[in-house]
Order: C-alpha cells, then sequence, then structure tokens
C-alpha cells in the first residue's frame, strides 16, 4: 500500500502548497484589516497579524477626516449604485429578450455592433460623451454615471442575459402563445420571471462595478458633498498624506465591505457569471 | 437542435388577425424592446466615435469652438512627444508582462485545483477575491503602502535584517509593484479556466490511460489542445483590458517618478482634463483603440496556428 500513503502525501503536500499561496494572496488584505484595529502609533512597528493592542478609534477619525462624514459618501456611492442596477436590469433585459427570442430585421447587424461594443475602448468615446455632459450642464452631477444605463450601455449584461435566455425553452413561450399571451406578456410572463438567475448576476456585477468606478466619478464629479467612497479615499490620501494610514486603511476596509459582503453571500452567481460569459470579474 | 414547431405555423389562424401579419408585428415589438439599446447606441457610441474621430483633427480646449488643424495632432503625437512614446513604453512593458504571468498563474492555479482536491470552493474563492477587489481605490492605496518605504515589505525585510527602499518611489521598481497588482488579481481568468476544464470530457483521459499515455503526455495531447480556445480568450479580454488601466498608475504612483509608470490613459486623462488639450486627447484615444486593434488581430490572425477548434469549422 505504499503508492497509495504516496498519492496520500502528495495530496498533503498539494493542499500545504495551496494554503501557503492562499496566505501570501490574502496576507495585504489580513494587515490591512488588522493595522485598521492598531493604534496609529505601531501600524509601522508590528508587521504581524494580531495587534498587540486593538482600537477602532482609527474608524472613528477616519469617519470624519474630512469635511464631510464619511457616511455621506457612502449615501452618494449607494444611490448611484441603485440607479446604474436599476437601469441595467431593466434595460438589459428589453434587448436581451428581443435578441434572444424576436425576429426582427438586421437583428444579425445589431447584435455583432452589440458585441463589438463591449471590445470597444471606452476612451474613444470619452472626450465627446464629456463634451455633451458639459453642454447639458450634467457636470457635477449624477446624471452621467447614470442616465446611460437606462440605455442598455452595458453590451456586456445584454450578452450575459441573452445567452441565458437563449437556454430557456421555447416550448414555454409558446404554451403561453396558445393561451393567447402576446409578445409583451411573453416577456413579462415568462421570460422575465425565468431569467431571474441572470438579472441577479447583472444586478451584482452592476453594483460592484460602479461601487469601484473610480474614472467616471472622478472626471464628472467636483463637489465634495457629491463625492462617492473612491473619491472620499483619493481626496483622503490628499488631505493628509502619509501621516495618517490607520484611519485610512479603516476607511478602505469600510469601502470594500459591501463588495466584500457579495463574495460571501452570493459566490455561486459570481462564479457562474464569470464562466458563463468569461469576463473580467 | 431543431426548432420546436411554432404556434404560428400550426394555426396560422390564430396569429394574424388584426392589420399587422405576426412577422411585421413581430418585427415591431422586437424594436420596441430595442429602442433603449438603439438609443444609447447612437448616443453614447456611434456619435461620441464620429465626434471623436473629428475632434482628434482639431484643436479644442471645451470653451471656444473647435479648429481644425489637419493632422498635426498625431503628426506631433508620433514625432515629437516624448512623453506619448514613453508612456506607450510604459504601458507596453505592462501589458506584456502582467497578462501573461496572470495567465500563468491563473492556468496553474486551475490545473491544481481541478484535481479533485477536498475543499476546492474554499481556494477558490480565496485566490479569486483578490480580482474583485482589486479594481478598488482601497486597494491601490493597499498596494501604495504595502510597497511604500514604511510599507508591509520593507517590514518583512526588515525581519530578515535587510533595510528595504521605497519600491513605488524608485524608478526601477515602481513599474514592478504595478505589474506585481496586475499579477495578483489572476482569480477571475482562474475560474474561466476552472470552468474550462470542466468541460473536458473524462473519456478521453480515460481512453489514453489504456493507451499507456502518462501524466505529461496527458497534459501536453489533451488538456493543453482542448484549453488553447480559452487561454486565447482570456488572453484577449486580458489585453484590452490592462491597455485601458487606469487606477493603479493614478493613485499608487501618480505616473511616477519620471513618469516611469506614466500609463497611456493616465496621459491621455493629464492632456485632456488638466491641460484641457481635448483635441490632442482625442488623438490619443485613436491611437490606443489602433494599438488594441492592432494586437487583437495580430492574436487572432496567430490563433488558427495555435488555438485548436474541435469541429474544425474555423
Amino acid at each position: 500500500m505504499s503508492w497509495l500513503q504516496a498519492l496520500r502525501e502528495r495530496r498533503i503536500f498539494t493542499h500545504l502548497l495551496l494554503m501557503v499561496g492562499a496566505l501570501v494572496m490574502l496576507y495585504p488584505l489580513l494587515w490591512m484589516l488588522s493595522s485598521s484595529l492598531k493604534p496609529q502609533s505601531i501600524i509601522f512597528s508590528e508587521p504581524g497579524l494580531i495587534p498587540s493592542q486593538i482600537t477602532l478609534e482609527n474608524y472613528t477619525r477616519g469617519w470624519t477626516a474630512l469635511q464631510m462624514p464619511f457616511g455621506y459618501f457612502f449615501a452618494n456611492s449607494f444611490l448611484i449604485v441603485t440607479f446604474v442596477v436599476v437601469g441595467n436590469v431593466m434595460t438589459c433585459s428589453f434587448t436581451a429578450y428581443a435578441f434572444a427570442r424576436l425576429n426582427f430585421r438586421f437583428k444579425r447587424i445589431w447584435f455583432t455592433l452589440m458585441l463589438g461594443t463591449i471590445m470597444l475602448p471606452g476612451h474613444v468615446t470619452l472626450i465627446p460623451t464629456y463634451v455633451l455632459f458639459n453642454q447639458l450642464g450634467w457636470l457635477n452631477t449624477f446624471l452621467p454615471l447614470t442616465v446611460p444605463h437606462f440605455f442598455s450601455t452595458s453590451a456586456f449584461f445584454v450578452f450575459l442575459t441573452v445567452q441565458f435566455i437563449r437556454g430557456i425553452p421555447r416550448d414555454l413561450d409558446d404554451a403561453a402563445a396558445v393561451d393567447g399571451a402576446g409578445l409583451f406578456q411573453i416577456y413579462w410572463r415568462i421570460i422575465l420571471p425565468l431569467c431571474t438567475p441572470a438579472l441577479i448576476t447583472t444586478a451584482i456585477f452592476s453594483f460592484i462595478w460602479e461601487w469601484d468606478n473610480f474614472f467616471s466619478h472622478l472626471l464628472y464629479i467636483n463637489s465634495i458633498s457629491l463625492f462617492t467612497v473612491p473619491l472620499g479615499l483619493r481626496a483622503f490620501i490628499d488631505a493628509t498624506g502619509e501621516s495618517s494610514y490607520g484611519p485610512l486603511f479603516a476607511m478602505s476596509i469600510l469601502s470594500l465591505l459591501p463588495v466584500f459582503i457579495f463574495f460571501i453571500t452570493a459566490q455561486r452567481q459570481l462564479v457562474e457569471g464569470i464562466s458563463t460569459t468569461g469576463f473580467k470579474g | 437542435m431543431s426548432q420546436p414547431l411554432t404556434i404560428s405555423s400550426a394555426h396560422p389562424e390564430i396569429r394574424q388577425r388584426g392589420r399587422f401579419s405576426r412577422a411585421s408585428r413581430e418585427n415591431l415589438v422586437a424594436y420596441i424592446f430595442m429602442t433603449p439599446w438603439l438609443i444609447g447606441f447612437f448616443v453614447f457610441t456611434v456619435g461620441p466615435i464620429l465626434i471623436s474621430l473629428y475632434l482628434s483633427f482639431t484643436s479644442y480646449d471645451l470653451f471656444t469652438p473647435p479648429s481644425w488643424n489637419g493632422l498635426a495632432n498625431y503628426e506631433r503625437l508620433l514625432m515629437r512627444d516624448a512623453r506619448f512614446a514613453n508612456s506607450l513604453n510604459v504601458t507596453a512593458t505592462y501589458v506584456l508582462l502582467s497578462v501573461p504571468l496572470r495567465l500563468a498563474f491563473a492556468l496553474a492555479i486551475a490545473l491544481v485545483l481541478n484535481r479533485g482536491l477536498a475543499g476546492l470552493s474554499f481556494y477558490r474563492a480565496i485566490y479569486y477575491l483578490p480580482s474583485l477587489l482589486g479594481g478598488s481605490i482601497a486597494i491601490s492605496i493597499l498596494w501604495r503602502q504595502v510597497f511604500g518605504l514604511r510599507g508591509l515589505v520593507n517590514q518583512l525585510l526588515a525581519f530578515f535584517g535587510i533595510e528595504g527602499q521605497s519600491w513605488i518611489a524608485s524608478p526601477n521598481t515602481a513599474l514592478l509593484t504595478l505589474i506585481l497588482l496586475g499579477v495578483w488579481q489572476f482569480g477571475s481568468p482562474m475560474i474561466i479556466f476552472l470552468a474550462g476544464l470542466k468541460q473536458i470530457p473524462r473519456e478521453l483521459y480515460e481512453a489514453s490511460e489504456i493507451d499507456g499515455a502518462g501524466k505529461r503526455q496527458q497534459f501536453f495531447r489533451i488538456t493543453l489542445p482542448l484549453l488553447t480556445p480559452i487561454i486565447f480568450f482570456n488572453l484577449i479580454m486580458q489585453m484590452i483590458g490592462s491597455f485601458q488601466a487606469f487606477t493603479p498608475s493614478f493613485i499608487i504612483t501618480g505616473g511616477g517618478p519620471i513618469d516611469t509608470t506614466l500609463f497611456y490613459t493616465l496621459y491621455l486623462y493629464q492632456q485632456g482634463f488638466n491641460n484641457f488639450r481635448m483635441g490632442y486627447a482625442a488623438a490619443l484615444a485613436w491611437i490606443l483603440l489602433a494599438i488594441i486593434a492592432v494586437f487583437t488581430a495580430v492574436a487572432f490572425l496567430s490563433s488558427r496556428y495555435w488555438v485548436y477548434y474541435e469541429d474544425d469549422s474555423r
């Protein structure tokens, strides 16, 4: 039975390797978490993960370090993200239903163009879009960040939902049609309820990406009262420089919390979302 | 897959009442559902693309109307702009190092995890976490501090009696820290590889075992060839994404020291939104598009030599 033993040993070896790898991967994150709980004076003298003293001072100090408490930035971020999620879920499911179920003129061309926009670097449209929002007087409002999402502009989610709807048996549509349902009713009564998993995936990824969106927020928001969490963190670096890493870490940890909560609760949707469409997460 | 018999073809009279035929009614309904996308497509994609192309031939500061200056922007960029050349160099280095390394790690860990190990979902979750959080400002802040003068890396080095430097402030290592941040986020391609590995039929391995193939042969003759479409896909997507990286350069190093981490998109941002040279920035965007298109085209052209398609229809 020595080969069995050898196999078992190899397994243990593999586990050991994976554990060490996991620790290396997570160490920076754990270090930030533990540093955020340490008094400022010992953050840099103590590289270990277990704090010798625990304090919440960094959190209370960080929360009020800027002109506005961090709560404002969280509220702003949540507001924007809510609109983005609603817009994406609604309009992407419209577009996806048409592409997946209905026949219409130029469908193939539109579909190819839609896929093309996934690969298109956003910078090509950046300057004119900025000029447009400037002329509409939308600079320094949430409109440039939310309104485009009500026009199904996130092609990635359209594609994801199309793929999902294609997997729903057409017999269900046909049965509903026999019962007298029109195309709108089929969308509303059959397709929409059955593609809930795709809609949830869309909602989760919309949330995470918009929550982490920094570039557009940087471009379009100037007033501190409209700052989102990423902008608040950036202002924090500029305001305090190298001096107060404790509070900065504390606010960074808080900013990661919503995404982390999705990571814990919606792991299956995240993994499936990435593997079925194969896009970045 | 055979199409199930539709109601309209079985009972044409059911659907054909009213003024419209079924087909033209469906066409109309489809366009109603397509309306938001169509508006978005023209207003936020097609229109801006055309205008951005036009602006790239102008001088435009956002406050006075654009003035046509022909190829001047492109000429200046390609001939006389040393910062542009540098940013291109920095970005290419970043992409060419971080993407292959990220994919290598993703594939290696996916292969290990795919061996039917207990605790797969636990490991998968842990290795995936950095790529889920990685796009956020918080992680860039963390990285700044991990590689800073008094950061984590130097604390660990001090443990071994080595005195470190500020890795993000040194021109020799700053870009390296950003590449490392990119590699650290190998989780999402890893998940795609795992999904791909699950698709490979077990019978292939069983059959090859009977034929006396070893593990190494199985890997090079079965696993790797069948995985090439997914490697190709990951390569394209990661490459396109990496060319557009912005936040790390902006937050961690600010493009410095002495422009050694000046990412292309950061330079574009500076020209457009710090110097208000919108025409110049538009030209930069078009050159970026051209570069990405060339890289993608090369990948596609090369794919026929190394990407294996089961039905060989391509």
